[in-house]
């Protein structure tokens, strides 16, 4: 089945009030952002999508698969299943070693043959994390950006969904810019919870979540767009200083006065 | 009437998956009513008769196996919920003995199982999940989709068993068991187990408390040969 939109129409947020649309409809390459305060709904949001709920959650959100409500094999049929979710929860629980677990993994999604579909998902790993992930660790002794970068490979390369749901993908050290720039490479639907501005302004648009609910919705303007490549300057000495810092430098003051003055 | 039986693990989420069913046959108009079997303590009926106003009752099994207490208590527990004139009985079971399963014919049979409880759960536990009809995943949200779809696949290669994946916590995807239940027949006499609980009769059972197969009876197993039976 070809995936082309994803819609969700209303529900309510936690002292009952509504969101503030009728319906948002996802068109294939739509990348959208969900931002708001710490507890203010984000995780529920997508955890309604990823779930397909059907009124049936405590949002009371629907969610229509080109129009239609989804049939239940996306949700007991792995191979089927449209969308892949990389949570928040970045630790693993599973008792198997990486390659096991992502052989069943590549088995149960159907996502072709195990050896290459393994090495393009630990190359993409790897590219996006510090330390190369060992295919015979246990996944509970991967640390956490080795973790993080592993889900977001599993997510895009074995689950190979056309809609991609990711939360809070800039946390824990792992390679935010390379991961965006991998990522902009597939064709898919991507829906990121976020606290980063960058993110947010590479979105075609984001939805402002409050107490639950989604109370606005705005629209990426073409003066954002142009602000973007600023804050990635920005960004970029950031991480600068993160890598000096970690590799053992001490930074000085008139160090940092410079490299604003050039910005 | 129809009957509901539920094992697992432990602080699988048991009662908490129930009490979601509940409240969602209540606003259906549909008169339950509640058995907790347990070993020792539970306050699980009292909990949910406070909760829910509906006759909710506990056995404990004490010094007998709670699996075959269960299976001797089954036959009342039926008999009560018609006499009390319920539409459903939904009895939770202790679930301690992994050997076991409490479900019978013409009933539901649900096995909870947490997400969160290894990758190799579904291969530990025998009769529990492969006898059940259903297998009701919890605290889904505590782990990755990844983990939950090979959680699934590992279900899938131990029992031929509906699948559901919940946060009972939160209630989300109860509705699917609503669904079943909804569909499910009512329950007839005589219905028989699914499976037989293994004996627990033995020297040990009884109280002596020596190691070592010289001071046991019965069928007794050494560390390097295959079982024997010792005994006339």
């Amino acid at each position: 089945m070809k995936i082309e939109s994803i819609t969700i129409q209303n529900g309510f947020g936690r002292d009952g009030q509504k969101d503030n649309f009728k319906e948002i409809k996802l068109n294939m390459c739509n990348i959208i952002s969900i931002v708001g305060p710490t507890g203010s709904g984000k995780t529920t949001f997508i955890n309604d999508i990823a779930l397909f709920a059907d009124k049936n959650t405590p949002s009371g959100r629907r969610i229509l698969i080109n129009n239609e409500i989804p049939s239940d094999e996306f949700m007991n049929n792995p191979s089927c299943n449209p969308i892949s979710y990389i949570t928040q929860h970045t630790n693993f629980l599973s008792d198997l070693s990486v390659k096991a677990f992502l052989e069943t993994h590549i088995k149960i999604r159907n996502s072709g043959a195990i050896d290459i579909i393994m090495e393009k998902t630990l190359d993409f790993a790897n590219q996006i994390t510090g330390e190369p992930i060992i295919i015979w660790s246990k996944m509970t002794e991967l640390s956490g950006g080795q973790t993080r970068a592993l889900l977001i490979a599993d997510a895009v390369i074995i689950g190979n969904s056309p809609i991609i749901l990711l939360d809070e993908i800039e946390n824990a050290g792992i390679n935010r810019t390379k991961a965006l720039e991998l990522l902009r490479n597939y064709e898919k639907i991507f829906i990121f919870v976020t606290h980063d501005p960058r993110i947010t302004l590479l979105s075609d648009y984001r939805l402002i979540m409050k107490k639950g609910a989604i109370s606005k919705i705005i629209i990426t303007s073409e003066e954002e767009k142009k602000a973007v490549q600023k804050i990635s300057i920005v960004d970029d000495l950031l991480l600068e200083l993160r890598n000096l810092l970690r590799s053992g430098e001490k930074i000085s003051e008139k160090f940092i006065t410079e490299q604003i003055q050039t910005i | 009437m129809k009957v509901v039986i539920c094992a697992g693990p432990p602080t699988s989420g048991k009662t908490t998956v129930i009490k979601q069913v509940i409240s969602r046959l209540q606003k259906k108009n549909i008169n339950p009513c509640y058995l907790k079997i347990d070993v020792l303590f539970a306050d699980e009926d009292l909990i949910i008769s406070q909760e829910f106003r509906i006759p909710a009752r506990k056995v404990y099994s004490q010094d007998l196996c709670p699996d075959h207490c269960n299976v001797i208590v089954l036959g009342d527990a039926i008999q009560w919920g018609e006499d009390i004139g319920s539409d459903i009985i939904i009895i939770e079971t202790a679930g301690l003995c992994l050997r076991c399963s409490p479900y019978i014919e013409n009933s539901l049979g649900i096995v909870v199982l947490e997400a969160t409880s290894g990758m190799n759960l579904p291969r530990k536990i025998g009769p529990m999940l492969s006898l059940a009809d259903v297998a009701v995943v919890t605290k889904i949200d505590l782990i990755s989709q990844a983990e939950r779809e090979v959680f699934r696949a590992n279900i899938m290669e131990a029992a031929s068993v509906s699948i559901i994946e919940t946060d009972a916590l939160h209630g989300i995807n109860i509705d699917h068991i609503i669904r079943i239940i909804d569909r499910m027949d009512s329950y007839s006499a005589p219905s028989l187990l699914r499976g037989n609980p293994p004996v627990g009769t033995c020297t040990i059972c009884v109280g002596k408390k020596e190691i070592g197969k010289e001071a046991h009876f019965g069928v007794l197993r050494p560390l390097e040969s295959d079982i024997f039976y010792r005994g006339e």
